[in-house]
């Protein structure tokens, strides 16, 4: 048990990224509310063409502003939102404080970051639209979802051995 | 309505709506946005093998993999509903680029001439989406998150260590889009 919590300390604090910070447990049926989230979230991704391979291959070659607009203004609406939260105190709907956390530097934001980075160019994908392309029908990037998952279970594997 | 819909949505209406998902999963449920560590949760889930990186409480987290099945199924309703009946359009730059690897078909958001089934029994094929998963899966959780943990969540909440992986994911995916991939394309 004792490994199991310093484990689970791990997640958060080396890897404080897409995490629970609530400490209230609900039934299952809570996290339809991001179910829903993420249908919208795939709507949009389809609908504006990020989840496609081609806007992707423009990106990297400079040869449209699309991309660059849709991250840049996400981005900005993103820091505009976790600063009114911020100043004004805004809590969750169940009343609970919002909670943030600082990401702490270690060298695998760079290395990860360089072969994360060759992948998005060779897939045209990150890890959500990969979900969403498969939403549209392109079965075969099921093989590219599990691949991503064996790499990250690769990471895990070798994690003790690699650079950070 | 629909047919205003149908359109390809321009970046300054999309862009936004994805900015808003960073407060909507902040204030639905204290969670933080992110996409890649769905994949660990995957394998805390079914194929921890006693390491230590996947032994935590993925139960806790269930409500990423919950977020995930939904984008597949916006995926799906996007393309059903709301579909665009035009190809996409692409710089002709781009598009005479492709056409010279023998890719000419827009109509869907994956190149369908050099990703589909029978292709992935090509060196290609592997290369494009075997290994290409491959590095987005280890390279992600190696980095600490993705596009959308990393670029939009952690910049919009003033991380420098986001912008180092923001600047890195860039650096990768112009080397690989100028520099290896038309090689591999030329396969």
């Amino acid at each position: 048990m004792q490994q199991h919590q310093n484990t689970d300390f791990e997640t958060r604090s080396l890897d404080a990224i897409c995490i629970n910070e609530s400490q209230l447990s609900h039934k299952w049926y809570h996290n339809i509310k991001y179910l829903i989230v993420g249908v919208l979230f795939g709507i949009v991704f389809v609908k504006s063409e990020v989840v496609s391979w081609f806007r992707i291959q423009e990106m990297f070659r400079l040869q449209s502003f699309h991309m660059y607009g849709i991250i840049g203004s996400a981005i900005a609406v993103g820091m505009l939102s976790i600063w009114l939260i911020k100043k004004f105190n805004i809590k969750t709907i169940y009343g609970e404080k919002i909670e943030f956390h600082d990401k702490t530097f270690n060298k695998g934001q760079i290395f990860g970051g360089l072969l994360f980075g060759l992948g998005w160019a060779i897939t045209g994908a990150c890890p959500g639209p990969l979900f969403a392309q498969i939403g549209t029908g392109a079965t075969v990037i099921m093989v590219t979802l599990l691949s991503a998952i064996a790499g990250t279970w690769v990471y895990g594997l070798l994690r003790d051995k690699l650079p950070h | 309505m629909l047919d205003f819909l149908r359109q390809p949505w321009p970046w300054y209406v999309a862009g936004p709506l994805i900015g808003l998902t960073v407060p909507a999963l902040l204030i639905l449920g204290n969670k933080s946005f992110g996409i890649s560590s769905s994949l660990r949760h995957i394998c805390a889930a079914c194929l921890p093998a006693n390491i230590p990186f996947f032994k935590y409480d993925w139960k806790k987290e269930i409500w990423n993999l919950f977020f995930v099945f939904g984008i597949l199924l916006g995926g799906a309703i996007a393309i059903h509903f709301l579909a665009n009946p035009q190809p996409i359009q692409v710089n002709p730059k781009l598009a005479t680029e492709l056409a010279g690897y023998g890719i000419t078909n827009y109509n869907d958001l994956v190149p369908q001439e050099i990703m589909n089934w029978p292709a992935l029994l090509t060196l290609k094929g592997f290369l494009l989406m075997v290994v290409g998963g491959f590095l987005v899966g280890f390279g992600t959780r190696y980095a600490g998150g993705c596009t959308s943990g990393h670029a939009i969540m952690g910049l919009s909440n003033l991380q420098w260590p986001s912008l180092i992986a923001t600047i890195c994911f860039m650096v990768g995916g112009f080397i690989m889009a100028n520099l290896i991939l038309p090689l591999i394309l030329n396969l």
